[in-house]
């Protein structure tokens, strides 16, 4: 770093060096190139990020090895050929190609250079042309030319690596053990992302973590709430740990726009489109799978957005999110993604395709996985104008044996809805009526874990009612309905249990678009958001009773946090008022509520699944008493607690604003003389002015002689 | 008891004064003539015609013959309050935002807008007991916020002048030497505009509104912040009872942001909250349009404000009101 001189001292020594300062003119002053006199530019991050992309200058250069070796004469002919297969990739620069000739025989010496316009090209050529069968003998090698210092860096003889001691991590799930059993939650507001505790006896939010500018786009809890996803330029970040939260893994994606996890969180998709070089042509895609402990790597794809972009729904500047559906439960064992005529399952030992090959399913629209169990179902919609039914098909895994199939007539469409356990699937099938003017609907309920997989139709009273919406009870036995084409409709709840599907009730012109099931079952809250302005209705299923209603107005977000106790609802930064959230018991009172300006985000922080049995479960359920006993104990404490520190804040508020009144009515007596001064010495003040005076006040209106004679 | 409705104005009101013995009201709206009504049951008195361009502000003097109003047709005049008479007028360069008389009414307070390269400014007139005398020089003129000055009152015994405006800092001037003495501390204040501002009665505290959907109290002498109310709507209009320990707050959606989806999202409600303990008591209900001027009667038994909607509502608090219990 050269001294910085200041103006002052430029002048003395201009005087010593008998230049006249005046004449100068500083703009024309060029310093020497890459002499900056130690004085950084403003520009500079600008040009670091740029050099980042051309670290050593030839990231657009491959080297192609197992060329043939061939004669002078055979060389233009040599050298037409890899000119033609490599100039079909991308544009080689001029002169970009250089086949090196020893000079001794004459003879090429098997391996070439080729430049092209940019690393993009490069990466792509060496990606599709590694491996190239010019013929039996040449196989193509194709490296870049920046990772030569790589491979000549790579000693002759192999030596084991060091194995380093071990070191224990971080209870990374410390959470779960808080004495108060609360649950976490991540809020993102502004700029500020903001991890708190839920304290509903406290009946307040208590603050975990904070950090300004943590994400560059959204944030994401793991499916088991191990780690906070946060995204950025450079690429995802997880985030965790016993006490706050540290910084635990990078994944490197440039410009990565969505993740995923899978549901045991081992992995985690990152995805990222690119404008391509050439504006004809479609974005480029790239995806990652990311090893989610260790960071690496374990497969990427890469292709146009047109592959990516196939069937399903909830997309993102034109692929479907996400692209690979995990499946097999939360081992991790498989994911799948659709493609045109094909649905291509991985397994993650190989993270190559099953047995090498997709399989193969003619128009198939959309799949859908078992959240328990290898197996998925698919769509197929009808062909040829009718000739071919529509047909929705159970697949299992890894075997690829179709375990059930039904074809379905005059169908215009159909979704898959699976309950939480895997045991039912419903299939909501809107069909056409003989008039192909308009649909109704029907479900074929599919009972996976019975033998042969039994379906069931079932319609709905009114079969020509619109369904607005549906939701299995998580890990039960029945299903809510929204439906009818009022602009109050119907919600309808159904039981399978047995067999059979019948009607448990239905209650009539609700203020409701979608329904949310407590985790736990039971409990069901029928919401109105959007037109409905955040009607709320709290409904116990098992009791079929209204808990309570209430509104929360504007709200755009509902979610229960992950054991059933709580909801909160939120309005996010879609509307520009009421921005925040509300925190409310299960059965539908409101605990508090937290105003925050340009709200984004609210997530639960998920929790692993109980390790307790069911048959645990059912006996803690049973002495639910006795186990409760303590907790009203602390309940009470708690309320009691509570209502003695607001009474003793609200006296401290007291207490401090008479002090500073009686202080101020020191002041204003004191002032008073001079106050009467400046009004010319009118006495009163305003707080004698307010005495009550009574004034009798007599007036004679009128006064009158007459003289009454006598008669 | 029901609002009474006051329809005089036909353009959205800006500000609601009450003479100090609270049987008028007088109000300025963007229309062109402050209006006097009487304060029991709402019967309008008279108007005051003579200005060119939206009414900002007013303020009356203690014997309640003299009326001052500061205007967008850049004058602010002097009226004789029982005749309608204009008696003086101050002519600026730029439009005329606030205007307060001091203690006594010798002096005057007006503020002008920043216009057309000019900044704003803040003007100090000398107010002639005969109008006959009365001339236009300033006494003193204070410039340097940035930005609009939406509200300028004199401090205790007129030694200071408290501003506050677009800047969103509250500053103290020293009225003998024209001297900044005090701004706010950055921390605690304001983030936006600040729209309003209110004393209390014996001046030792005045309370902010402003947009940044927050009302301050600050004490008069030190400007140290004394309590904060939040509320989720910008803040217009600002008033304290001078009866309980009661503040109230209006405001709203910004008028070229309503949206057509439901009233409720406008959040027109004025809002009472309790002074000492920040906790919202409860809200009246009634325009249709935000809030932009508050006034509570001197008797702290009635209460008056003025929306974008064009009219004035007069609320007669009810029995009940007397009886919440402050703590």
């Amino acid at each position: 770093m050269a001294e910085v001189m200041s103006m002052e001292a430029i002048r003395t020594e201009a005087a010593r060096l008998n230049i006249d300062l005046s004449g100068v003119d500083w703009n024309s002053i060029c310093l020497p190139p890459g002499e900056d006199s130690g004085v950084r530019s403003d520009d500079d991050d600008l040009n670091e990020e740029d050099s980042l992309e051309f670290d050593a200058g030839f990231g657009n250069i491959i080297i192609v090895d197992n060329l043939p070796v061939v004669p002078r004469e055979k060389f233009e002919k040599l050298e037409g050929v890899v000119r033609k297969i490599y100039s079909q990739i991308g544009v080689i620069k001029e002169n970009g190609l250089w086949m090196p000739v020893d000079e001794d025989t004459g003879k090429t010496r098997g391996y070439c250079f080729i430049e092209y316009n940019t690393p993009q090209e490069a990466e792509l050529a060496k990606e599709k042309t590694n491996g190239y069968k010019l013929d039996r003998a040449h196989i193509f090698a194709v490296n870049m030319f920046d990772e030569i210092d790589k491979f000549m860096k790579v000693p002759d003889e192999w030596a084991p690596p060091e194995s380093r001691p071990y070191t224990p991590g971080e209870n990374l799930q410390h959470w779960l053990t808080d004495e108060k059993g609360r649950d976490q939650f991540v809020i993102r507001a502004g700029s500020d992302t903001e991890v708190l505790w839920n304290d509903a006896r406290q009946v307040k939010a208590d603050p975990v973590y904070k950090r300004p500018f943590w994400t560059e786009s959204f944030v994401q809890w793991s499916p088991l709430g191990t780690y906070l996803a946060t995204v950025h330029r450079q690429g995802a970040a997880v985030w965790g740990g016993a006490s706050t939260f540290n910084r635990l893994m990078r994944y490197a994606h440039p410009q990565v726009k969505l993740i995923d996890f899978s549901p045991g969180e081992k992995y985690l998709v990152t995805y990222s489109s690119h404008e391509p070089s050439n504006p004809r042509d479609t974005h480029r895609v790239v995806l990652n799978i990311f090893d989610v402990r260790t960071g690496k790597v374990m497969r990427d794809f890469k292709g146009s957005a047109d592959e990516f972009a196939i069937g399903g729904t909830g997309g993102f500047t034109g692929v479907s999110w996400p692209v690979f559906k995990w499946g097999g439960g939360k081992e991790d064992k498989y994911f799948a993604r659709m493609g045109k005529n094909v649905i291509s399952v991985y397994d993650t030992e190989s993270f190559g395709l099953i047995d090498k090959k997709s399989i193969k399913v003619e128009n198939v629209t959309d799949f859908s996985w078992s959240p328990t169990d290898p197996i998925f179902a698919i769509f197929v919609p009808e062909l040829g104008g009718g000739n071919q039914p529509a047909r929705v098909s159970l697949f299992q895994i890894p075997s690829k044996v179709e375990l059930r199939q039904k074809n379905l007539f005059s169908v215009s469409d159909c979704k898959m809805y699976w309950q939480s356990n895997g045991e039912y699937l419903a299939v909501k099938v809107d069909r056409y009526t003989k008039t192909k003017k308009s649909t109704y609907t029907g479900f074929e309920l599919f009972r996976i874990k019975e033998r042969d997989i039994p379906i069931e139709v079932f319609e709905l009273d009114n079969k020509n009612d619109k369904v607005i919406s549906f939701a299995w009870e998580p890990k039960g036995h029945r299903f809510a309905v929204i439906h009818g084409d009022n602009p109050r409709p119907d919600v309808s709840f159904y039981s399978v249990k047995g067999g059979k599907v019948s009607k448990l009730t239905t209650l009539k012109q609700k203020q409701a678009n979608a329904l949310f099931w407590s985790p736990t079952g039971r409990f069901i809250i029928l919401a109105g958001l959007k037109g409905f302005n955040g009607q709320l209705e709290f409904y116990n299923v098992d009791e079929l009773e209204t808990m309570a209603t209430a509104e929360h107005f504007m709200a755009t977000d509902i979610e229960w946090d992950p054991t059933g106790r709580y909801v909160a609802t939120s309005v996010t930064s879609v509307h520009e008022m009421e921005n925040g959230f509300n925190i409310w018991s299960f059965n539908g009172k409101l605990l508090y509520r937290i105003l925050k300006d340009h709200f984004f985000q609210f997530l639960w922080r998920p929790r692993p699944p109980s390790f307790l049995s069911p048959e645990k479960e059912e006996e803690i359920f049973k002495n639910l008493k006795k186990y409760s006993k303590k907790y009203d104990v602390q309940d009470q404490d708690i309320s009691v607690l509570l209502s003695e520190q607001d009474r003793e804040k609200r006296k401290q508020l007291k207490d401090d604003w008479e002090r500073w009144v009686n202080e101020w009515k020191r002041y204003h007596e004191q002032e008073k003389i001079d106050r009467q001064m400046l009004r010319d010495g009118e006495a009163s003040d305003v707080e004698e002015e307010y005495e009550a005076k009574e004034i009798e006040v007599e007036e004679l209106l009128d006064v009158s002689e007459e003289v009454i004679q006598d008669a | 008891m029901r609002p009474i409705l006051m329809k005089g104005h036909e353009r959205p009101l800006t500000f609601l004064k009450y003479n100090r013995d609270g049987d008028l009201l007088f109000s300025c709206a963007k229309d062109h003539t402050p209006t006097v009504w009487f304060a029991d049951n709402g019967e309008r008195l008279g108007t005051y015609r003579g200005h060119n361009g939206a009414v900002w502000c007013c303020d009356v003097s203690r014997d309640s013959t003299l009326l001052i109003t500061g205007s967008a047709d850049q004058s602010a005049k002097l009226w004789d309050v029982q005749t309608g008479k204009q008696l003086f007028t101050f002519n600026f360069d730029s439009p005329a935002r606030a205007v307060d008389f001091s203690v006594g009414d010798k002096l005057a307070v007006i503020t002008t807008d920043p216009f057309m390269g000019l900044t704003s400014a803040i003007h100090v007139k000398r107010i002639a007991a005969d109008p006959d005398d009365q001339i236009a020089d300033s006494v003193l003129v204070l410039k340097g916020p940035q930005g609009r000055i939406n509200r300028a009152v004199w401090g205790p015994l007129n030694k200071t002048i408290i501003s506050a405006g677009e800047d969103a800092v509250i500053r103290i001037w020293d009225t003998e030497t024209g001297k900044l003495l005090q701004e706010n501390e950055k921390e605690v204040g304001h983030k936006k505009t600040i729209t309003s501002l209110a004393k209390s009665t014996d001046c030792s505290h005045f309370l902010t509104g402003s947009l940044d959907k927050s009302a301050k109290l600050w004490d008069s002498r030190t400007l140290t912040l004394i309590k904060t109310y939040v509320t989720e709507r910008p803040v217009n209009a600002v008033a304290m009872s001078p009866l309980l320990n009661h503040v109230v707050l209006g405001g709203g959606q910004d008028a070229s942001a309503v949206t057509t989806t439901d009233h409720r999202a406008g959040k027109f409600e004025a809002k009472f909250y309790d002074k000492v303990l920040q906790e919202e008591i409860g809200g009246v209900k009634g325009h249709f349009g935000p809030i932009n001027a508050l006034a509570f009667n001197p008797d702290g038994k009635s209460f008056s404000s003025g929306g974008e909607d064009g009219y004035v509502r007069l609320h007669h608090f009810d029995p009940d009101y007397f009886k919440i219990p402050s703590i």
